[in-house]
């Protein structure tokens, strides 16, 4: 019988972690996102499945405790909030740069800067462009709802050994601190059945040394890797997720991920109860970004509306999918300030000028 | 006994029979790639590349050591020691070396790093990682300067030297006294062997290579962190031929960074807070 909790989306990414055999967590306290760390030492890991829990000196030095750790093979993971995110982009570049797999999860509050601890989106473009240097990409996931905190964490971890690249958890301070009903994850063996040939063990007389590196002194061969890695992201595609509400038939088209999502949907069903035909296209994975299904959707409906907490980013990539067809408007609120259905309602009737 | 080579061979014999096993006086340890090393002649880099790799030799560990690189002239390291290596990013290494060991517990992990990387930009990393009394080695090569960038001012630059950021030589009023950050994590519970050496002299490379035995000892046994500075010089970024750097290195650099053990078994065997 599936376990049932009330958890808070950060207690649920926390349980998920030692359930689904995380071998260790490195962090760094930062609002809105320590219930993490808090939960994960109250629940005393080390003896429930023998993962390693460190509280680091910074958000510098867990990313590169992840990256240290991460280059043994196992599952390694750290969680922030958005300028302990940003402070760890350099580790993030080295990790991808090295194509080394592991979680890492923004639970985003509003900025730039210091900014605010209230919940936030404005970290997308950070997430699914790079955010370090150099042309690299994570693969994004968009949780919307306290049970996608739980089943997200064994997903990334899945991904990103597939493809062995760093995956990051897009959440938001709404749903890390907000409490829901979940089924608790299946406990799973801490024990990992991935591709062990590029761990660094310690070199045995029958292999060469192997050498977690992201440098490459030669262009050619630097130019080589980048090709490589950007192979990698196209494979990715086939891994997209995403979840279409009554898109169908729809004339008007939201396009909104994780908080955004849930108010979302319930604008659509206000507006349909008005008769009117409205539907939302739930991007799941961030990168790869659901461009096709983006771009088939165009050519059906008058309008897109993109709503998300920032002042327009996820609205470029849905402007590029739909290339033109139809207009692709943006609306939301930002800098720490959530959106309600009512909002969006009116930004609806605003855009769509006699659509509805 | 010392042989006296001339009673042994004259001339007359050949190489083959004067290159056998019973002649041999060293060997250089099988654990260097034996890729040219791309350190500057008379650089200290390459002897301890091959103290360390003597030391996991004879202590039959190369299968269970890993080597943690750092950003500097010593970046490559892994191109010339013959162990699994993770490269770091610049002042990291004793952070990454964390996660290694924490996932790896009973194998041997250890740092490589310059003065600019573990004493500047990895400050928080170095003290940390001591404090928590990590179960792992850092060696750390102290040259006054920023070799691989090109001879700039490094946290260990002694007063009045120069460099390419101190043309006028290291102005303590403005740019702060050297920083002893080997006597400073000496006073942290977590470091169990601290010590000094220095790798110019035959008599030195011998003691060097006794610390770094000492340090690996330590990390065997699981008694807390083992921190060994070598005292080196970096005759290109100081402007000076190889002796003359040696030279000035006992004259300047011995002074001011002492030679010797300053903790060991956990205890301090030196007035630390007198050398700062």
């Amino acid at each position: 019988m599936k376990e049932i909790a009330l958890i808070k989306g950060n207690e649920a990414i926390a349980e998920a972690a030692i359930r689904t055999g995380v071998d260790a967590y490195f962090g760094y306290p930062i609002t809105p996102q320590s219930e993490v760390l808090e939960y994960l030492q109250l629940q005393k890991p080390e003896e429930r499945t023998g993962m390693v829990v460190l509280q680091a000196e910074s958000e510098l030095a867990a990313i590169n405790m992840v990256y240290g750790a991460a280059g043994t093979g196992k599952k390694v993971m750290t969680t922030s909030s958005s300028p302990g995110i940003s402070l760890m982009q350099e580790g993030i570049s080295y990790i991808a740069g090295a194509e080394l797999p592991c979680l890492i999860v923004n639970v985003v509050r509003g900025g730039p800067g210091l900014g605010t601890i209230q919940p936030s989106q404005a970290d997308y473009f950070q997430a699914t462009k790079g955010g370090g240097h150099g042309d690299y990409r994570l693969i994004v996931l968009a949780p919307a709802s306290v049970q996608e905190m739980a089943d997200f964490v064994d997903l990334a971890f899945e991904l990103a050994f597939k493809y062995r690249n760093p995956a990051l958890i897009l959440s938001d301070g709404l749903i890390g601190q907000m409490m829901e009903k979940v089924e608790l994850p299946e406990p799973k063996e801490r024990f990992t059945t991935f591709d062990q040939s590029w761990v660094i063990t310690g070199k045995t007389a029958d292999r060469e040394r192997n050498i977690i590196t992201s440098l490459n002194l030669d262009p050619e061969l630097q130019y080589e890797h980048n090709i490589k890695l950007q192979q990698k992201y196209e494979r990715m595609k086939e891994d997209v997720m995403f979840e279409s509400f009554q898109t169908d038939d729809a004339d008007f088209l939201l396009v909104a991920y994780g908080s955004s999502a849930r108010i979302c949907q319930k604008v659509v069903d206000v507006v349909r109860g008005r008769g009117k035909k409205l539907g939302l296209l739930r991007p799941i994975t961030l990168f790869p970004f659901p461009t096709e299904v983006i771009s088939e959707l165009s050519r059906r409906v008058k309008g897109i509306l993109s709503v998300e907490m920032s002042t327009g980013q996820m609205v470029e990539d849905v402007r590029l999918a739909a290339n033109g067809r139809v207009p692709v408007y943006h609306y939301g609120t930002f800098g720490g300030k959530i959106h309600s259905p009512e909002d969006v309602l009116n930004a609806i009737e605003e855009k769509f000028i006699g659509g509805f | 006994m010392k042989k006296n080579l001339s009673e042994d061979f004259s001339m007359e014999d050949s190489l083959e029979q004067i290159i056998q096993e019973k002649n041999l006086v060293y060997r250089p340890t099988r654990l260097m790639t034996g890729a040219t090393l791309s350190y500057c002649p008379g650089c200290g880099h390459g002897t301890i590349h091959r103290l360390i790799m003597e030391v996991v030799e004879e202590m039959g560990i190369q299968a269970e050591t890993i080597g943690v690189s750092p950003v500097g002239c010593a970046v490559l390291a892994y191109d010339f020691m013959d162990v699994d290596f993770t490269e770091a990013a610049h002042g990291r290494a004793p952070a990454v070396a964390t996660g290694i060991k924490r996932l790896w517990p009973d194998k041997y992990v250890f740092t490589y790093q310059g003065d600019g990387d573990l004493a500047a930009i990895g400050t928080a990393e170095t003290i940390h990682a001591c404090n928590r009394g990590e179960q792992i080695c850092i060696f750390f090569v102290n040259n006054g300067i920023y070799g691989m960038t090109g001879g700039q001012m490094a946290p260990t630059t002694l007063e009045g030297m120069v460099s390419s950021t101190t043309p006028y030589g290291r102005n303590v009023e403005q740019m702060g006294p050297p920083l002893k950050i080997t006597e400073l994590v000496a006073q942290l519970a977590g470091t169990y062997y601290v010590s000094r050496q220095s790798i110019h002299k035959a008599a030195t490379v011998r003691k060097a290579k006794k610390a770094i035995r000492k340090a690996f000892e330590v990390q065997k046994e699981k008694k807390g962190m083992a921190f060994v500075e070598f005292v080196s010089n970096c005759n290109s970024g100081w402007k000076m031929t190889p002796n003359e750097a040696n030279q000035w290195m006992e004259d300047h650099m011995f002074p001011f960074y002492p030679l010797g053990d300053i903790k060991v078994d956990g205890k301090l065997v030196k007035n630390v807070i007198q050398d700062l």
